[in-house]
């Protein structure tokens, strides 16, 4: 385990004062209100790009920064604290994850400096169903002549309505259940036979529905039928940067709380002075430390032995999802009535927890895959 | 030294000099080795280990050889603990002294003090008890009545002091007396050294509901105590207290959570076995147990990170109150869920098969957790005062 050395600490002192000025609470009520077209504001993805954020996870002959997992989950935890929207997580961790890990020469040079540049979005679709749940991949891939053909549905594509291009897990083998014969493709979003359906989440946050009919995919992403591994490279890092940026969107929450129970006064005094809540709030930031160092020891095992890593982001994830759920329940009943409005922020952060609870698995998924990691 | 070479050098030396008994699974508390004058071995090899890791200084690692210790690095002292742990071998000594004494000592005691103290306690000669607890001083602790009365070259200490961990078995005690009764109750107290022979200290025994008797009411009628054996400032004694408090809430927590505790996995596989697909066969039960098992983990690292925190100079102090309270809790649901993994053997009380009702006796042992060292309500009020920075309730 490390302490943050002072690159990081400088890392993650620019990311909250960029985004604090760039991308505030108020800038997501922005795009929600005014319908934006994206959901996120281009000016802020290239903003991110020259921080180096874009390529946090790329190496440096393909443009990236590479400051790795822990640079990754300070960035995602200052994001979450702030609330800000941008293809970073589809795109900067999955997709750069996908590709370095899996992608042959060709496709590096293609890709990630793209990604570095904050020239391509890249989506990666896993989910079908209402649940997280990789290996039930159903998409099909059927050889035709010397391409696939894809065939099926994706759902909760994250900034799917946007991409230039996705990352598609799809079954050339096997039947839904098996982790063997699923393969990952990397095809043009405006490719014939894809059609891509925006949906807005209650985070005001975009995701997408996308059909895949007689798709025509040649790129392959690491060796067919055997992409399950690459995937699971991919998700956890996904995984660790959503457990991060859990940990803001709780830890935002929390200090808005702290902040709010000293100065709601009733009964003549400060709401804070009461035992009852004094009790709560230490319990709760006893919590948010405890999140803290999973989020961290999962960074540091996916920099150090990333193939090693699925248990420890697993436990990261899982107490990402209850700490978050509790520290956003808490906030809004400790603001009271005022918690109910849509003229603070609380609410705004409750909505996003519940969100990012979902994505990429919730605590009952990551407690399951964490148990079956220790053979339980 | 080089650290590999430190490495290799300590391998070699516990493989010549850690006896093959001292070597086996601790069953904790039993096999546990802590010192004193009247302390009774439980084997020759356990004797043996003893005098071979305090003629190296490793029964208290970190400290200045000066004083009995082996003046190790921190990364030469984790270099230690792992090579004791690759081997199984057991701790040599544990003692109050080496926990909570020692460092108070290395940190406000005087030269003459810390020569006169620390070398027996690196020995395992001296044994030491706390006194700190009063009848009427629980969780306000700092309402303690002892009275220490200038008797020009001695105190005359009288009153009464409770849970004094093993004070049957220490030979001194360190405890908190009060010198000052006109001063407001943090700034009259003092911090003093003394002898459990000395004339009028007398202890008894608490039974408790684990049938075991740890904890004692201690007991002084006009005790002399040497002026010399007052450590620190007159009057000033609460500033120890509280350092020593916050070293004994980070230890509690942290001592809840090593290695070589009972696994609730595998005893739960034990009693309910798998299903089809390797996973335990009872929903309810997997996630309990799983749940516990990663807030054990998140509190692993917890520890971890204060403490290289604390190594690269980021601030920790209150935070000890965290770990204090998280791990007590944890604790404690942990053996909630032993019972009820265990089943009727784990009600067996007085059983050869139980070995007299270990599992059972612990799981009362935990209730005491969230309560010695300062509560669970008094670790989050500490949080909410210290860290938040709530006012006043």
């Amino acid at each position: 385990m490390i302490a943050l050395d002072e690159d990081r600490i400088m890392l993650r002192d620019s990311a909250r004062e960029f985004l604090t000025d760039k991308s505030p609470a108020s800038e997501l009520r922005r795009l929600r209100d005014t319908k934006d077209k994206d959901g996120f504001s281009r000016d802020l993805w290239r903003g991110m790009k020259d921080m180096g954020w874009t390529g946090i996870l790329i190496d440096e002959a393909n443009g990236g920064s590479d400051f790795g997992h822990v640079g990754m989950a300070l960035v995602c935890e200052e994001m979450g604290r702030t609330l800000a929207a941008s293809p970073f997580l589809s795109t900067a961790v999955m997709a750069a994850t996908a590709i370095r890990r899996g992608g042959s020469e060709e496709q590096k040079k293609k890709w990630l400096p793209a990604i570095s540049e904050a020239k391509a979005i890249i989506a990666l679709a896993v989910d079908e169903g209402r649940k997280h749940a990789p290996e039930k991949t159903a998409l099909k891939a059927e050889i035709s002549g010397n391409a696939f053909k894809l065939n099926g549905e994706k759902s909760f594509v994250v900034d799917g309505h946007v991409a230039d291009a996705i990352i598609v897990a799809a079954r050339t083998e096997g039947e839904p259940g098996d982790k063997n014969g699923i393969s990952l493709f990397l095809v043009d979003a405006k490719a014939p036979g894809i059609s891509i359906e925006r949906v807005i989440g209650v985070d005001s946050r975009n995701n997408a529905r996308i059909k895949f009919e007689n798709v025509n995919a040649v790129d392959a992403l690491g060796v067919t039928g055997k992409g399950f591994g690459l995937l699971e490279n991919a998700l956890n890092a996904g995984r660790a940067g959503v457990a991060a940026e859990l940990l803001g969107v709780a830890g935002e929450s929390f200090d808005r709380t702290v902040v709010f129970l000293k100065e709601r006064k009733q009964f003549g005094k400060p709401i804070g002075a009461f035992q009852a809540l004094q009790h709560r709030a230490a319990h709760l930031f006893g919590e948010l430390e405890l999140l803290r160092s999973l989020v961290l020891s999962a960074c540091v095992t996916l920099d150090k032995s990333p193939d090693a890593a699925g248990s420890i982001v697993s436990a990261a994830k899982y107490k990402a999802c209850e700490v978050a759920k509790l520290a956003v329940s808490e906030a809004v009943q400790m603001f009271g009535g005022m918690g109910m409005t849509d003229e603070i922020d609380i609410g705004l952060f409750m909505k996003r927890a519940r969100a990012a609870q979902e994505l990429l698995g919730d605590a009952y998924f990551h407690a399951d895959r964490y148990a079956q990691s220790q053979k339980f | 030294m080089p650290l590999d070479t430190f490495r290799q050098e300590t391998r070699e030396w516990l493989a010549q000099n850690c006896p093959p008994e001292m070597r086996k699974p601790s069953r904790g508390e039993p096999d546990i080795c802590w010192g004193g004058r009247n302390w009774q071995f439980h084997s020759n090899d356990q004797k043996i280990w003893l005098e071979r890791m305090a003629s190296k200084g490793w029964t208290v690692p970190m400290w200045p050889k000066e004083y009995g210790g082996g003046g190790l690095s921190r990364e030469e002292e984790k270099i230690l603990r792992e090579e004791m742990r690759a081997i199984n071998a057991r701790s040599p000594l544990e003692s109050f002294g080496i926990w909570m004494l020692g460092p108070a000592l290395l940190h406000f005691g005087s030269e003459a003090q810390k020569k006169e103290y620390l070398p027996p306690i690196a020995r395992g000669e001296i044994r030491w008890c706390q006194g700190y607890s009063e009848p009427g001083a629980g969780s306000d602790l700092a309402s303690l009545q002892t009275k220490a009365e200038d008797k020009g070259d001695h105190f005359l200490v009288n009153g009464q002091k409770i849970w004094t961990s093993y004070a049957d078995k220490a030979d001194w005690i360190f405890c908190l007396v009060r010198t000052d009764p006109a001063a407001p109750k943090h700034k009259g107290i003092s911090f003093v050294l003394f002898d459990m022979t000395t004339k009028g200290v007398t202890t008894k025994p608490i039974l408790l509901i684990s049938g075991k008797s740890p904890f004692c009411e201690t007991f002084f009628e006009n005790v002399k105590v040497p002026k010399a054996n007052l450590v620190g400032t007159l009057n000033d004694g609460w500033t120890i207290a509280k350092y020593l408090l916050t070293h004994e809430r980070a230890s509690i927590g942290s001592g809840l959570s090593l290695a070589g505790m009972r696994s609730l996995p595998a005893e739960a596989i034990k009693s309910f076995g798998r299903d089809a697909s390797g996973r335990l066969d009872n929903p309810f039960v997997r996630e309990e147990v799983i749940r516990a098992e990663i807030d054990g983990r998140a509190l692993l690292a917890t520890i971890e990170r204060y403490r290289a925190e604390a190594k690269a100079g980021q601030g920790v102090g209150a935070k000890s109150a965290i770990l204090k309270y998280a791990g007590t809790e944890l604790n404690k649901r942990r053996y909630e869920a032993f019972m009820t993994i265990g089943g009727s053997d784990a009600l067996e009380w007085e059983s050869a098969r139980s070995d007299e009702g270990t599992l059972a006796r612990e799981w009362l042992r935990t209730k005491a957790n969230s309560i010695e060292g300062g509560t669970s309500e008094i670790m989050l009020g500490i949080v909410a005062k210290r860290i938040l920075d709530l006012p006043e309730a």
